[in-house]
């Protein structure tokens, strides 16, 4: 049994008057990778964003419940974001890296946390993150080029390399390849078991074989519930409730 | 079938036609307002070129009259050239080109075929040549504005002489002057530095240019920062409740307020409770922001809302304020935005007339300001005041400063096109 990183109790969210998470209650292991599946507009992408509190940026959501992250109850009212944003990382859906150079991108992160003193260990930290990323022995020679002139899967994966230049411990991807081509994905893919030595890793998926393939919880979202957590072997192969089963052999969704 | 086929051809046909008639309306429409911007720009350039040039006659200034030997004239100072009683001696330098003339009255007609300023133009010009004036130097002395006029051509010679300005005996004078070679243009570079004149062949637009200058100037200090700032707290921090939406809406309204409204305003608020100086820059440049800011702040504000929200949560995300995400990425890609709309208020402004009247800008002012505390015209009142004038001189010299209005908005419109494509972020 791995120590648990992120336990989530009773979460209830609200968009306005409509409750988009019925009382999820889940925890997360360490430097493990968990998955979480179900149908469009199930949730998955709300809990995610609750880990890090994204969700605050939207003036009318609401969230009640409470989630820790090393014991820390992250809702409390001394937890200060920007802080918690630094330990919890984030890839989104589609690949958003800055209009600026490569190398600016994995920079921002450690400049505005002044985690770099010197240039030097800016440039080091950048080289690492690109490294750690993949990245590296594409663009090693672009450094300097727009960001945004990569393709679709560099670009994600120099988001994750932005994700990690502030040492989180924990990385979010929300839905990190639903934009990308099968060969981009698989080497996303490659990444998350690389990196899981590492950091502890949530990444909410449409597609069942990816969970299948990198994770080893899943929890499966229905209607703003969560319908089931277990190991991914569990999920896949011996589901306890219908609704699971109906999902993964894809009678819905 | 083969029905069908002829029918749906048919219906094809229709449709192609119809098409095609509505290109052709959309052309029309066109060529239409093209026409007419064709025939504005015509009709200002064919009555305002004229303006760009000036005629002046020949004189021969017998210095030695003035004096025993001109090499003294390098050892006096200004001041001291600025003392010599010249008037008289001008004037005989001027009866030197005909040196016939016996009666007092034909003399004062010669005079008059030169601006009344000859004296000072003999004086500056003895200025700045003091080290090297020789016996009798040839001095180029500005026309009157009848000359002037009768020499482009724009005055009407073949009326009667009592519906004249310019009398018989002047133009014999004139003719004359011209068979001999004295008569000739040079590029009228006073009628771009100089203040404005009583005198048409003297007035300028100078210090209506500058007067301009230093009320886009205010406009720009005042208007960018204040519209920048309001447009990314409405758009980035402020909540979207009842209040926000109610300063939105006004915001909007003030766009649509007819300026002569903020002169109104100015008048009442700035001059006479601040007690700001009037007919001043300063004042025309806090009015005019007034009517600015909200082009300015819409113009912001749409551009700020076309930055992909993905750019504000990926900074959010690496723990970045909501500040720093602003700042550092939301506002750069939205800066290209937001200065064409300044640029595009800035222009508006300058061509605005009824505000600045309103504050006392409409004034006669010859000097041309040094500071934005100094009274001044703007160009487009400087338009205003001259096309009420008579004098033929002012007809050329509104339209040539509605090229330089024109000229100015063109160039503006140019650096606004410019800045967008330099600095548009490429994705």
């Amino acid at each position: 049994m791995k120590s648990i990183k992120i336990k989530a109790d009773n979460l209830n969210v609200y968009y306005g008057e409509k409750q988009a998470l019925f009382d999820v209650s889940m925890y997360m292991e360490e430097k493990q990778v968990t998955a979480l599946i179900g149908p469009s507009g199930c949730g998955k992408s709300t809990f995610i964003r609750c880990l890090n509190r994204m969700n605050d940026v939207i003036d009318i959501c609401k969230v009640q419940g409470k989630i820790e992250i090393d014991g820390n109850d992250i809702y409390a009212p001394d937890m200060q974001v920007e802080q918690l944003r630094e330990r919890v990382g984030m890839v989104f859906q589609k690949p958003n890296p800055f209009p600026k150079s490569i190398f600016e991108n994995v920079a921002y992160g450690p400049r505005i946390h002044g985690i770099a003193e010197h240039k030097s260990d800016l440039e080091e930290i950048v080289v690492t993150s690109l490294k750690k990323a993949a990245l590296f022995d594409e663009v090693k020679d672009r450094l300097y080029d727009a960001g945004t002139g990569l393709s679709g899967g560099q670009q994600q994966r120099l988001c994750i390399a932005r994700a990690i230049s502030v040492n989180p411990d924990i990385i979010l991807m929300d839905e990190p390849c639903s934009a990308l081509d099968p060969i981009a994905t698989a080497r996303i893919e490659e990444l998350m078991g690389d990196l899981k030595t590492e950091y502890t890793i949530i990444i909410v998926t449409h597609s069942m074989q990816q969970a299948a393939r990198v994770s080893s919880r899943t929890g499966f979202f229905h209607l703003g519930k969560l319908v089931e957590v277990d190991k991914t072997e569990t999920i896949f192969s011996n589901p306890s409730d219908q609704r699971t089963q109906d999902y993964i052999t894809g009678r819905f969704g | 079938m083969t029905d069908r086929i002829e029918q749906r051809i048919n219906s094809l046909n229709k449709r192609l036609n119809s098409e095609k008639r509505f290109r052709i309306y959309c052309i029309g429409a066109m060529s239409f307002a093209l026409a007419w911007v064709l025939i504005l720009f015509l009709n200002i350039f064919s009555s305002g070129y004229s303006a760009f040039y000036r005629t002046v006659i020949q004189v021969d200034v017998p210095f030695l009259n003035l004096i025993e030997d001109t090499t003294q004239f390098s050892e006096m100072s200004s001041e001291d050239i600025n003392n010599l009683s010249m008037y008289s001696f001008s004037k005989k330098a001027i009866y030197g080109l005909f040196p016939d003339i016996e009666e007092k009255k034909d003399k004062k007609m010669l005079i008059r075929l030169f601006s009344i300023e000859f004296e000072q133009e003999i004086r500056e010009f003895l200025k700045s040549n003091k080290s090297n004036i020789n016996e009798t130097e040839t001095i180029y002395l500005t026309a009157s504005d009848d000359v002037d006029q009768v020499n482009k051509g724009n005055y009407p010679r073949d009326l009667d002489e009592d519906k004249r300005r310019i009398k018989d005996i002047q133009l014999l004078f004139f003719d004359d002057l011209v068979d001999r070679g004295l008569v000739s243009y040079e590029f009228n570079l006073p009628f771009l530095m100089r203040g404005d004149s009583r005198e048409p062949e003297l007035a300028g637009v100078g210090g209506s240019i500058v007067g301009s200058l230093f009320t886009i100037l205010v406009v720009l200090i005042l208007s960018f920062p204040i519209g920048i700032f309001a447009a990314i707290y409405l758009e980035e921090f402020a909540p979207k409740n009842r209040v926000t939406d109610f300063i939105e809406i006004n915001i909007n309204n003030l766009a649509a307020v007819p300026s002569i409204v903020f002169g109104l305003l100015g008048l009442g608020i700035i001059l006479n409770t601040f007690g700001l100086p009037r007919s001043t820059p300063l004042v025309g440049g806090i009015v005019l922001s007034l009517m600015t800011l909200p082009t300015i702040i819409i113009a912001t504000r749409a551009s700020l809302r076309a930055v992909p929200p993905s750019i504000r949560e990926g900074a959010l995300a690496v723990g970045a304020t909501k500040m720093q995400a602003v700042m550092h990425h939301v506002v750069p890609v939205a800066m290209p935005g937001a200065l064409t709309g300044t640029i595009i208020g800035l222009a508006q402004a300058l061509g605005e007339t009824a505000p600045l009247l309103l504050i006392g800008m409409v004034a006669f002012v010859v000097d041309v300001p040094q500071t934005p505390l100094d009274a001044s015209a703007s160009l487009p009142v400087q338009v205003y005041l001259w096309s009420e004038s008579a004098e033929r001189g002012y007809v050329e010299k509104t339209s040539a400063t509605i090229m330089m209005l024109l000229g100015f908005l063109i160039l503006m419109n140019l650096a606004a096109v410019l800045i967008r494509r330099k600095f548009e972020t490429k994705w």
